[in-house]
């Protein structure tokens, strides 16, 4: 009996062991070796960077380890242009995401409640389908004789053919289109719960239906607002594909930097470096983010 | 209290919906045109539907693509789970903070850092790139998506079957696999199907951690796309929501038969 109470133990814990120790393995000790990794040099050899790590020599290991490769990215304007550039992009696109995710979570929130499931799935559905095929179809309809150029011209709305595809109007419309589920559900799910009483309330009082959307609607929504701000904002800057196949040469964004860096220039040590500059930009909303977070929390208890 | 939709709800709607589904329904339209110009429609045609069969590239492509998707999936879903009871169902353990980080890290992260970062430890452990090192890195990425679902309903269900169990003297391996895994199964479903469109739809992840003969769809698609449209992607991708559109259909149907089950014997 006590051994089978001792294997019970053990095998309780295996339950947080086993993933516990995979993303150990697969997510921690990875970043370890990026970071060692921005700080080796470039070598031409397999694996093309230098110093490798050795148990016999970990002194040599350690002093051949510098910060050249971040001393690079603050002197070449390129890298301080492509990480303005990605968090003026990202944020742009998400206040463009929240003007349209708006008033779409909040139709949501006042359609009859036997519907309101099936538009939650309605919302999810594209979600689900590959994100490089929906990016894809933006470029039939965008190109220069693509399907919007022919609409408008055969409605007689424009003359010349529209020249939207490789431009950072095509990563706008990519970035809300890919990312506005991100931004509708969970606005939908604030807005869902608010008490409509009290928008009666500020009617009755006098209060203008715009007025009492800025006094009551909007700072009930707050979480939702911030929640759906930051899940669209913080994978935006990082966004690889979108700049790619929509943007043109000059969209420059610090994750196709690292892509180039890494499979043009098989630069593995900048490229890594690049990759810790864009953690270092994206800690900040994060940390932002538990606090709210924490906060909400302790309000709703 | 009613409430009644504004003529200005309505029209919100339609134009978001129209808006989220237009391209995907031109996409799988334009997959039947006869003409070769992408966006010149040339009367009713499956041709490109047998020239994708017929591309022995393509289909080498899906085949590895759906193998490491079923692979990781079935991985993720073990690993997600065990993650999500850890989660729910034991308190305060030692590292939790560090466990909970490691879970929600990798769903923000851009993907360029993951999977750069898988690279390079693959490399540094001496690990060929192939098959293997996708698939195990499109586990470390889904198996936290399938701890928060399956973790969403680990939190919403009622305690009391299995403490009554518990208390009937079952040993809680027994409770688990008696009550609780009938009572999270739908999650665990969806959590495998999430795993396994995200493994199948993955570009980034997948093109670092790639090698010799592992070459997935979405990268086959990708460099296919940046040499210009093709009616074939045309149609493998409205293969692909075809199966992704079937996939949630019937997973919302088992979803809604299990709820309605539960239901009738709870009264």
């Amino acid at each position: 009996m006590a051994g089978r109470s001792l294997s019970r133990k053990w095998l309780a814990a295996l339950v947080p062991a086993v993933p516990y120790l995979w993303l150990g393995v697969f997510f921690l000790v990875p970043f370890l070796i990026v970071l060692k990794i921005s700080l080796s040099d470039t070598a031409v050899a397999q694996p093309p960077y230098k110093p490798v790590f050795d148990w016999n020599d970990i002194v040599g290991f350690f002093s051949q380890l510098d910060v050249e490769n971040f001393e690079l990215l603050v002197g070449d304007d390129l890298y301080l242009r492509a990480t303005l550039s990605s968090v003026r992009i990202a944020a742009i696109s998400t206040i463009l995401l929240l003007l349209v995710g708006f008033p779409i979570a909040y139709g949501m929130a006042r359609a009859p409640e036997r519907h309101r499931s099936l538009l939650v799935a309605l919302v999810i559905l594209p979600f689900w389908t590959s994100f490089l095929i929906r990016i894809y179809a933006w470029i039939a309809i965008l190109k220069p004789e693509g399907l919007l150029t022919q609409t408008l011209m055969g409605l007689g709305l424009i003359s010349e053919p529209l020249n939207i595809l490789n431009t950072e109007t095509a990563v706008y419309i990519g970035i809300v289109y890919a990312y506005l589920p991100f931004m509708v559900l969970p606005l939908y799910a604030t807005l869902e719960k608010m008490d409509d009483t009290l928008l009666e309330a500020a009617l009755d009082l006098g209060s203008t239906p715009w007025r009492s959307f800025w006094t009551i609607t909007v700072p009930l929504a707050m979480p939702g607002i911030i929640a759906g701000s930051l899940l669209c904002f913080i994978p935006a800057v990082g966004e690889f594909v979108i700049p790619d196949l929509l943007g043109g040469s000059e969209t420059l964004m610090i994750g196709r930097q690292l892509w180039s860096e890494f499979f043009s220039n098989r630069d593995w040590p900048l490229a890594s470096a690049v990759a810790i500059l864009l953690l270092i930009i994206l800690v900040m909303p994060i940390v932002i983010y538990r606090d709210v977070e924490a906060r909400r929390l302790e309000t709703e208890r | 209290m009613t409430r009644r939709l504004s003529l200005f709800n309505v029209t919100s709607l339609v134009f978001g919906f129209a808006f989220l589904y237009l391209p995907i329904l031109l996409l799988v339209v334009y997959s039947f045109n006869a003409s070769r110009l992408v966006t010149v429609w040339g009367g009713f045609s499956t041709q490109w539907y047998g020239a994708l069969f017929r591309n022995e590239a393509l289909m080498e492509a899906a085949w590895v693509t759906l193998r490491i998707a079923l692979l990781s999936a079935g991985l993720s879903t073990v690993l997600g789970t065990l993650a999500a009871l850890a989660l729910t169902r034991y308190g305060r353990f030692l590292g939790r903070t560090l466990f909970t980080g490691m879970i929600y890290a990798p769903m923000v992260m851009p993907e360029v850092i993951t999977g750069l970062s898988l690279l390079l430890f693959f490399v540094a452990i001496g690990l060929d790139r192939g098959f293997w090192t996708v698939a195990l890195a499109h586990t470390t990425l889904t198996m936290c998506f399938v701890t928060v679902v399956v973790q969403s309903r680990l939190m919403t269900f009622d305690r009391s079957l299995e403490e009554a169990a518990m208390d009937l003297g079952a040993p809680p391996l027994r409770t688990f696999f008696a009550v609780t895994l009938p009572l999270i199964a739908p999650s665990i479903v969806a959590g495998f199907l999430l795993a396994f469109t995200l493994s199948l739809d993955d570009l980034v992840i997948a093109s670092f951690n790639t090698g010799p003969g592992a070459t997935t769809l979405p990268i086959k698609i990708y460099s296919q796309v940046r040499l210009g449209l093709s009616p074939e992607v045309n149609a493998a991708s409205a293969i692909l929501i075809g199966i992704v559109t079937l996939g949630v259909i019937v997973a919302t149907v088992l979803t809604k038969r299990s709820a309605a089950r539960a239901q009738r014997q709870s009264h």
